[in-house]
């Protein structure tokens, strides 16, 4: 009747299922397609050798033992924010307030070991962590108490307790800051290191790995085999499901964002007890944000977390060292964390769908 | 056997002393680390950079011996990037921004055999180490000495007709109110004063070191609330940048602003941190002890205003400043001399019935922020970074309102 419609030259088909070995595959694929896009650039950019950048990278997240540390620790802080989203990104709340549930819970920290610090040591090291998981539920609570009962957005509402929580902190900063006027609090009870969250032995970076990695298997357990994580699921798939299973959502969105930002308090805790031992608008650095990257790419799957948040942080560190050691601008590392992103990113695509491309036989003609 | 194990231990004895006793290092084997607030696109860390580059290349040290640690910002961060350099070997550390302090202190304590060196701080003279140390430039005398600029381009803007006397208004955009500024505004505005007696002037700050945008909004505040020309201290062109467009005079800090504002920079006021950088290394290199708190002016080439912009400042203008230069390295010329200012009754220090200083403190030691201690008024003067580098003079002086908001 009408005329032949030509057939595209490939089209976009489904993938049922993506085999396990055909994923890892394509993902290692990615990240050697990534390096090899990387080095092109290096050496256009630069003229420098890329293994030596690559090597430099590697240098700096991991060159050392202390460096290694490091790395990992801030990899378990990352982690443990990428967990205070990942719950309620399973019940389709977009929880983006993790910025400010983690301010909160450090600010509240703070206040506990500036004001409570001749208290008893077993005394501070029940109320911080106390304050900091109370004020951090209590950020995540807000919202979900508003998106519950009236369905407010939370997506925008969380954002903007974000900036709330940064005003909050600059205004306890104003009562804190040593000396008056800096705006800057420094290290805090840096005699005698009161509140601060210990050692083990000399390494003061293990315990807060430590508590990140019991957290990872709690929530794991939570979320699989519990009646609650099983609500969170029903209530994320479809609330009408929920209604008819008799599941109390409201109450399910509550809870849920109550232990989300309770997690959030913790990673303020260890940010500020364990970390920077200090109280800064900028504690959390945007940390808040980077784990949603964390809890996506990592299907949020606490596991899968612990990989991508290792990752991003070992692209951080290594940057810091390229910058040091070739001059480079920080702006160059984060062009190679971009290129690395995006081909990880993009790979996605290729696991989750084919291309069909269009057949060269009379079928094609035919049409 | 046992009188030959002795023997050994006592040449091993001797020879370990001997290498206590020595610690010199040759030029050729030292390390030197430095951890920058930004980097070398950041005029103040710039200033830095280019400073122990500088004061390395006279002592005979390569570029490659010393460690940048660029972007580090004032947390944890800071005390991983000390860690980080003293495990690297470095025999000399130095910081740069304010906030890396109480970091910095904590990272020389757990390398007694380091010597770590922090640019604007405050608390080396008490915090009981041998190895940490402030430094900062009396960089109120290169104010006072732009100011003296500022004040003949008010006088020549007052002779053309162009303001009243009464209108000699200018503006200041600060960074935090604390002494660091506060210090650094009051000795500009002493030198505007000193050749322009009508001059007035009022602070506005940004709460922030650097950021672009904001100094220039403060600037353009400044200059619709009458300010006739604008001064700075705060890291980026953002001011000159409103003053070029408003066609309105201003002083720069750290770097020229000529490039910025050809037609309204005159000058500005900037520390050559080399000077502190060469007295420091050449110290570490000799392994002499050298004092907790450091601080230079004109006489030892530590400040110095930059180039003066000769399609901007009046004629006339290059002759007084040399003669301001010279009674400043003279000593003939003080620019906290209390007679010259007056001030309200105000906590951590003294005024008599027409408002002069007769006694302030320049530390506080119970830790109520208030001054309590070292008197510094001597011979007729505020003497400031005499006690600790990092400026204490921390009073409001009448002629300048500064708004907090």
């Amino acid at each position: 009747m009408s005329a032949p419609v030509k057939e595209p030259l490939f089209h976009v088909v489904k993938r049922d299922n993506a085999g396990l070995m055909r994923s890892v595959l394509v993902r290692v694929i990615a990240i050697v397609l990534a390096l090899l896009v990387s080095a092109v650039v290096i050496v256009l950019l630069t003229g420098m050798n890329p293994l030596h950048v690559y090597a430099a990278l590697w240098d700096g997240a991991v060159g050392t033992s202390r460096r290694a540390w490091i790395t990992t620790r801030d990899a378990a802080i990352l982690l443990c924010i990428g967990f205070a989203v990942m719950p309620a990104f399973r019940m389709r709340f977009w929880n983006i307030g993790a910025e400010g549930q983690v301010l909160v819970g450090a600010m509240a920290t703070a206040a506990v070991m500036i004001y409570g610090k001749n208290l008893p040591a077993w005394a501070l090291y029940t109320l911080c962590p106390a304050a900091g998981i109370a004020a951090g539920a209590i950020w995540g609570v807000i919202p979900a108490f508003f998106k519950a009962h009236w369905n407010t957005n939370e997506t925008l509402f969380t954002l903007m307790l974000n900036y709330i929580a940064t005003q909050l902190v600059a205004f306890g900063i104003i009562f804190w800051e040593n000396p008056p006027g800096s705006n800057s609090v420094g290290l805090i009870n840096a005699k005698g290191k009161i509140g601060w969250l210990p050692s083990i032995g000399k390494n003061s970076y293990l315990l807060p790995i430590l508590i990140v990695v019991g957290l990872a298997l709690i929530l794991f357990v939570y979320m699989r085999y519990t009646k609650q994580g099983y609500e969170i699921t029903v209530v994320g798939e479809s609330e009408n499901t929920a209604h008819y299973a008799a599941i109390n959502v409201k109450r399910v969105i509550i809870r849920t964002m109550a232990i989300c930002g309770g997690i959030g308090g913790i990673a303020g805790y260890l940010l500020a007890a364990g970390v920077g031992h200090t109280i800064s608008t900028g504690l959390s650095g945007g940390r808040g944000f980077t784990a949603i990257v964390v809890a996506w790419l990592g299907k949020l799957n606490p596991f899968a977390m612990m990989v991508v948040a290792f990752g991003l942080v070992f692209m951080e560190k290594g940057a810091l060292e390229i910058a040091s050691q070739f001059n480079l601008n920080e702006n160059a590392s984060e062009i190679l964390t971009g290129i690395l992103l995006f081909f990880i990113l993009g790979c996605e695509f290729f696991i989750n769908y084919r291309l069909e491309f269009r057949k060269h036989n009379k079928e094609g003609v035919k049409a | 056997m046992k009188k030959f194990l002795s023997m050994l231990l006592v040449l091993c004895m001797v020879l370990g002393l001997t290498a206590c006793a020595s610690a010199e290092i040759a030029a050729a084997d030292i390390k030197i680390g430095m951890i920058c607030i930004g980097d070398e696109n950041e005029g103040y860390s710039a200033n830095h950079i280019n400073g122990l580059v500088k004061a390395a290349e006279e002592l005979g040290i390569s570029k490659d011996q010393i460690t940048f640690k660029y972007n580090t910002p004032e947390t944890e961060a800071a005390y991983e990037a000390a860690i980080d350099l003293a495990e690297q070997g470095c025999n000399v550390i130095f910081a740069n921004s304010f906030g890396h302090e109480t970091y910095i202190a904590l990272a020389a304590e757990e390398y007694p055999e380091i010597e770590f060196c922090h640019a604007t701080g405050t608390t080396a003279m008490t915090a009981g180490l041998e190895n940490f140390h402030n430094y900062f430039a009396a960089i109120y005398e290169a104010r006072y000495v732009s100011g003296v600029v500022a004040g003949l381009k008010l006088n020549e803007m007052i002779e053309s007709g162009k303001i009243t006397a009464e209108q000699a208004k200018m503006g200041y955009v600060g960074a935090f109110p604390f002494a660091e500024v506060i210090s650094g505004y009051t000795s500009f505005y002493l030198g505007a004063r000193s050749v322009c007696p009508s001059a007035t002037m009022e602070v506005r700050y940004t709460n922030s070191w650097g950021d672009m945008a904001l100094e220039k909004e403060t600037a353009e505040a400044l200059i619709a609330d009458g300010c006739v020309l604008i001064s700075q201290h705060a890291d980026t062109t953002g001011a000159p940048t409103a003053c070029e467009a408003a066609g309105v005079p201003c002083v720069g800090y750290n770097i020229s602003m000529i490039p910025a504002a050809p037609n309204s920079a005159l000058t500005s006021s900037a520390v050559n941190w080399a000077a502190y950088y060469g007295f420091a290394v050449k110290n570490v290199l000799a392994g002499t002890t050298f004092p907790a708190d450091w601080s230079a002016g004109y006489v030892d080439g530590a400040v110095a205003i930059t180039e003066l912009n000769a399609a901007t400042v009046p004629a006339g203008t290059a002759e007084k400043v040399a003669e301001v230069e010279e009674a400043l390295k003279a000593g003939t010329l003080k620019v906290f001399d209390i007679t010259t200012f007056t001030a309200p009754a105000g906590a951590g220090y003294e005024v008599d019935a027409e408002g002069h200083l007769t006694s302030a403190f320049a530390t506080d030691t119970n830790g109520d922020w208030v001054a309590d201690a070292n008197e510094v008024v001597i011979d007729g003067a505020f003497s400031e970074s005499s006690v600790q580098s990092a400026p204490y003079f921390s009073i409001i002086i009448d002629g300048i309102t500064a708004v907090t908001e």
